[in-house]
């Protein structure tokens, strides 16, 4: 068990709060930069899908973890950075002026979507961001001038200063510090005073409110900064795939980056990085696992969303934290050893809270 | 003519978007949370009867009943062993649970060999069938959805008005801790609210059948059902339905008159305006604490 001595009030924003962070997350930097040389090809790029992921995960923890926003139409954003991305590096517009562009145009879209948001909640706001995410990848098929419709769109491989970032490895290095700059973003907000407003409108609304938060302009930053995130993570996304269509925006991608955040865990930042990890391995692990299964199921082409629907119910019964909120559980039974109590993380049982009223 | 043609085929469209929905508003309605698996409990259901009928050989009416019974009993039980035991939880947790439960009735029925992954056609009585109205070409398959749609409202509604059991449940949805202490068992209502939404959507299921045909994809529908709830008011009974009917002919003339794309995205841009102008919908109650 580790006792922190505090001496100064700055400790308790502190990023690493002591030497084992300090430690650990200079070990595991220090591991991602060596990958482009230790690991092979197809890993390497699994690797950068994961990071670009966890960038669009970031995003919607954001909005669905820390201010209580939850969204359903987040491929839309995802969608808008990805072609913002692909039409301006297809006109020669240098990588990270489109890189900034294809954020601005999807947090502005996220400031279009927060407008419903202000006047609608809960299940309304899902709906809402539901049928936004229909409308929107319908213009992706139709404005087939911008963004070649139906038959999709190459997309050029970036370039910065003359040199060519699209080799596998120095890509994954872009995506890299992408990654890093925004996490390190995401938690210096969270600490602002910015991101302790987010997280007392998830708690409660009424309370925010006469704490003198302005519901509104909080909500639709946070819709914006989520928007911002997704649109850069498609954007490094359209550069990965080299090659875009709508139905990549799709419902399905939507729920797909729900089912992220909710496995990684909601309300952790860990959680958008490891949920990503969960959804670029699982079809490697359902793959392997084919081969072990009798024909009639490993073959099945329903497999998939079976075992993406259990793992999803499974979580939301027996560890609403998330994969974060399991590793919490083990380091708390490493750190307390022998003297874990299994009541320690025990849910507590509450009546539903009516929407209804308010 | 052509309008009215546009106008009944809008409305055959809009009872099953209204079916739907009539699913989600009375769970909703009951236990406030909001199921997204509900086009696949549709889904379900047909190929409940679809395999009645061609694999045990039943008879249509048969199949029908049988497959309503299942799967009223299916809801029930998804309700005991899933539902309940996180209620109380955020109503994200229960709609992410919703989301998986549909996952893995689309998994699972796919993974059946053979008939997962290909469509089917219900063999229906009154298949292909026409009645000439003047010009105006009737189809059958159409005319069963408004009837049987209209026939279950009414049912719907003397259950609701009459029965103990459907005073119980508006009790219950009104204030589930009052009609608790009311001696109302809630628990067990909240599993047969769970019941009748599937046993709707199972005859929505079987009535989009002869029109969409059966395959592991149809609970897709579902999605544009809750624009039809929307519109209709969340937590309204006869708004689910002239919500459905709203967005179904709304859908079938933009389909005509509009340029291509409109008809999908049609019924999602009269729910954003809705949501803009009346979040509460056309029916919807409004509801305010008091202090």
């Amino acid at each position: 068990m580790r006792y922190i001595f505090k001496t100064s009030y700055t400790q308790d924003i502190d990023l690493a709060k002591h030497g084992g962070h300090v430690f650990w997350y200079s070990l595991l930097g220090a591991a991602l930069i060596v990958a482009p040389w230790a690991l092979p090809e197809y890993w390497l790029a699994q690797l950068t899908f994961v990071l670009v992921y966890g960038i669009v995960g970031l995003g919607l923890m954001l909005l669905a973890g820390f201010t209580g926003q939850f969204s359903i139409g987040h491929a839309a954003f995802l969608g808008t950075g990805a072609y913002t991305q692909a039409v301006l590096s297809n006109l020669g517009v240098p990588f990270p002026l489109a890189l900034i562009a294809a954020a601005a145009l999807s947090a502005a879209v996220g400031v279009v979507v927060a407008l419903p948001a202000l006047r609608v909640k809960g299940i309304y706001l899902g709906i809402a961001t539901l049928a936004f995410g229909f409308i929107v990848e319908e213009v992706f098929a139709r404005w087939e001038s911008v963004t070649g419709g139906n038959s999709g769109l190459h997309v050029k491989s970036p370039k910065l200063l003359g040199i060519d970032l699209g080799s596998s490895e120095s890509f994954y290095l872009v995506c890299l510090l992408v990654a890093v700059l925004c996490t390190l973003a995401i938690l210096n907000l969270l600490r602002s005073p910015t991101g302790r407003a987010f997280v007392a409108i998830r708690d409660s609304e009424i309370s925010a409110q006469s704490m003198g938060i302005h519901l509104a302009r909080y909500k639709t930053m946070s819709f914006a900064i989520s928007a911002a995130l997704a649109g850069l993570g498609g954007a490094l996304y359209a550069h990965k795939l080299s090659f875009i269509s709508p139905d990549q925006f799709n419902i399905l991608q939507s729920i797909d980056l729900l089912l992220l955040v909710v496995i990684g865990g909601l309300g952790s930042v860990h959680g958008a990085f490891l949920g990503a990890i969960f959804l670029i391995a699982m079809p490697q692990l359902i793959a392997l696992g084919k081969d072990w299964l009798p024909p009639v199921v490993g073959q099945a082409p329903g497999l998939q969303g079976l075992v993406y629907g259990l793992v999803l119910i499974a979580f939301v019964l027996f560890e609403p934290l998330g994969l974060y909120g399991r590793w919490l559980k083990i380091r708390t039974w490493l750190q307390l050893f022998p003297f874990y109590r299994k009541g320690l993380f025990k849910r507590q049982k509450s009546f539903t809270k009516s929407d209804r009223l308010r | 003519m052509q309008i009215l043609q546009l106008l009944l085929s809008g409305i055959a469209q809009g009872c099953i978007y209204g079916l739907i929905a009539l699913g989600f508003v009375l769970i909703y309605k009951a236990t406030e949370t909001v199921s997204f698996a509900q086009g696949e409990l549709m889904m379900l259901g047909a190929f409940c009867a679809f395999a009645g009928m061609t694999l045990f050989g039943l008879p249509f009416w048969l199949a029908a009943l049988l497959a309503v019974a299942a799967m009223v009993a299916f809801g029930v039980l998804l309700e005991l062993v899933v539902i309940r035991p996180i209620l109380g939880q955020p109503q994200f947790s229960i709609v992410m649970l919703t989301i998986g439960i549909g996952y893995v009735a689309r998994g699972l029925i796919t993974m059946i060999p053979a008939i997962g992954t290909e469509t089917h056609a219900l063999p229906v009585p009154y298949k292909d069938q026409i009645w000439k109205v003047g010009e105006l070409v009737v189809n059958v398959e159409q005319m069963a959805i408004i009837v049987a749609t209209a026939v279950l409202c009414g049912l719907l509604f003397a259950m609701f008005r009459y029965s103990k059991l459907g005073i119980a449940m508006q009790a219950s949805s009104q204030n589930q801790l009052a009609a608790y202490y009311m001696g109302i068992p809630v628990k067990r209502l909240n599993g047969l609210v769970w019941g009748l939404a599937a046993a709707v959507a199972a005859i929505a299921g079987m009535l989009l059948a002869p029109i969409t045909f059966v395959h592991a994809n149809m609970g897709f529908i579902g999605l544009k059902a809750f624009p039809a709830a929307v519109v209709g008011g969340f937590g309204s009974l006869p708004g689910a339905i002239v919500g459905g009917l709203v967005i179904g002919i709304v859908e079938s003339f933009a389909g005509f008159y509009l340029p291509d794309g409109f008809k999908d995205t049609a019924p999602y841009i009269v729910v954003l305006v809705m949501l803009m102008v009346k979040p509460n919908g056309l029916f919807g109650e409004k509801l305010r604490k008091k202090v």
